[in-house]
């Protein structure tokens, strides 16, 4: 155990959707500036845990402490940057890339603080300077969700939560969004990403939580990297020691079928 | 042109129709980006329900003209319907469509059914459905201004609150914002815009005046704010004109009005799609950087 507090941690959750209990008891807990991929098949819960470790849905029981506080007036809502799953934009009133990133400025006590020289300098950290000021309505999906990345990254928060930020989106997308989150790493930022494919974000990897069937069966090393699939994203250097364990631990299937 | 503006009458109710057709717009931009476009409609027919029970508050008060009350009861049980249909929308107890149709019902049926107590008939709401401009009196103007001012404080003051919570309910919840708060005020003021719309246009309309504007706003703009702005001027201009077209023209004002918006939506769609005819040998994202190389390509 470390003597820091940890930015995340959820304490027994069990969340129920719909008279379906999709978490059971799920503890984990984040350190200042671990990246965390949380992994599992399509309905094992791993969107369900980041949205109710940030409030969006309610735990039927167990706690969440963001940096030590409970959720609601104590938490300190602008040091946590959150990228939902990227949904079609709709065709409604059409809003700027620039638009958008401003309400990531917003928390309570910043109602106003909607700086547009921040949120323009976090689309030029994605790239999208260029289309600050066209409707996100017109955009592709990886432009779309570029835009949505910059709204999370101009809280400069110190924890970041990303729900398949991966997911559908090309390659210059992912690299331009590794390459932005090592950056954030680096000044000390806990990451907590939803995955399905680990290669992007392997090198900088310090943990895998696996769910299945809403419990926690795997809390440990990342999987290793898969050689036929050794991406182009392998020369980001390590910035802080190989994990301890890197044999034996990482038998998924075998963990899982212990319980 | 000079006897349109002589007119007290006249003055009154040209004053009334610029307030009510820059205001709704404003309201009605947030919902359609929620896309709730029909929650105007479902309030404007609860909203009856309110118009009878004021009158009839009024007659058990003894007061010699009970629809006095009228208005202020619109307010308060529109302002109630609206709020409660939010909160029950957010705890997921009734689906969106689901909840407007029974305000639908429940509040044309129950209007009709007050109204009848209150030892009236149904032809004393009909005013009210279809709108009164032309006995817009002083104390009439003194509310919709009233009302307005609060809308346009509030719609304005708080939008980069109101549109988080518009574009991206559950990114606003996981920035901590107050988002039921924020939904009811909203509904609050999409209350407040029909009450004080319903001289005007009439509660059956009333919907209209917030969501055509909107509708052909953003025909032709590509940001928010923009599109906020647009619509309200335009619900400003085809409320003014609908109303002085009713000067010459012996036409019902609320009506007018409408169809001189979606007339407007008609002409600004139609040029747009002219404008922009599609070039289908265009690529949409020219400035894409492929990520596959085909043999031979440099």
């Amino acid at each position: 155990m470390t003597t820091t507090e940890p930015v995340l941690r959820t304490e027994a959750i069990d969340v129920v959707l719909g008279g379906l209990r999709i978490l059971h008891g799920v503890s984990f807990q984040v350190q200042p500036g671990e990246v965390v991929a949380l992994l599992g098949a399509n309905g094992s819960g791993k969107s369900t845990l980041v949205r109710a470790s940030l409030g969006i849905i309610p735990v039927a029981a167990g706690r969440v402490r963001l940096f030590g506080e409970p959720l609601g007036r104590a938490t300190p809502w602008p040091r946590i940057g959150y990228v939902p799953q990227r949904k079609p934009a709709h065709t409604g009133v059409p809003a700027t890339a620039l638009e958008v990133v401003r309400a990531g400025l917003l928390s309570p006590g910043h109602w106003r603080r909607a700086s547009p020289e921040r949120a323009m300098a976090a689309l030029e950290r994605m790239g999208m300077a260029d289309r600050a000021r066209q409707p996100v309505q017109e955009m592709s999906g990886g432009q779309h969700q570029r835009v949505l990345i910059a709204r999370a990254l101009v809280r400069e928060p110190d924890l970041l939560l990303l729900d398949e930020p991966t997911t559908g989106i090309d390659l210059g997308t992912i690299d331009a969004f590794v390459d932005a989150i090592d950056a954030m790493r680096r000044t000390g930022t806990a990451v907590v990403a939803v995955l399905h494919e680990t290669e992007a974000f392997q090198a900088m990897l310090d943990r895998a939580v696996v769910l299945r069937h809403g419990r926690v069966v795997h809390d440990g090393p990342p999987p290793p990297a898969r050689t036929e699939h050794a991406g182009p994203f392998h020369e980001h250097t390590h910035g802080h020691p190989a994990p301890e364990e890197t044999t034996g631990a990482l038998e998924f299937d075998l963990i899982g079928d212990d319980e | 042109m000079i006897d349109l503006l002589s007119s007290p009458l006249m003055q009154r109710a040209l004053l009334a129709a610029l307030l009510v057709g820059a205001t709704a717009p404003i309201v009605g931009t947030y919902l359609v980006q929620r896309r709730l476009a029909l929650l105007g409609d479902g309030i404007g027919h609860i909203a009856l329900t309110g118009v009878a029970a004021g009158w009839l508050a009024g007659s058990l008060a003894g007061l010699s003209t009970p629809e006095s009350l009228a208005l202020p009861g619109a307010v308060v049980v529109s302002v109630l319907g609206a709020v409660g249909i939010e909160w029950v929308r957010a705890r997921g107890r009734i689906t969106g469509d689901v909840a407007m149709a029974i305000l639908f019902y429940g509040g044309i049926a129950g209007g009709v059914l007050l109204i009848k107590i209150a030892g009236g008939t149904s032809a004393n709401l009909m005013n009210y459905l279809f709108g009164s401009i032309a006995t817009v009196s002083g104390a009439d103007l003194l509310w919709t201004a009233a009302l307005s001012g609060l809308v346009l404080l509030v719609g304005l003051g708080l939008r980069p609150l109101l549109f988080a919570v518009s574009h991206d309910e559950e990114f606003a919840r996981a920035s901590g914002l107050p988002v039921q708060l924020l939904t009811s005020t909203l509904a609050a003021l999409a209350a407040l815009t029909v009450t004080v719309s319903m001289r005007v246009v009439g509660l059956l309309l009333v919907s209209a005046l917030m969501i055509v504007p909107v509708a052909t706003a953003q025909v032709v703009t590509r940001s928010f704010s923009r599109t906020m702005a647009l619509a309200s001027l335009i619900g400003a201009v085809v409320s003014v004109v609908g109303l002085g077209v009713t000067y010459w023209y012996d036409l019902p004002p609320g009506a007018t009005i409408v169809v001189l918006a979606i007339a407007l939506y008609a002409v600004t769609t139609t040029v747009q799609q002219r404008r922009r005819r599609p070039d289908p040998t265009a690529d949409p994202h020219p400035d894409l950087r492929d990520d596959v190389r085909l043999a031979g390509e440099a």
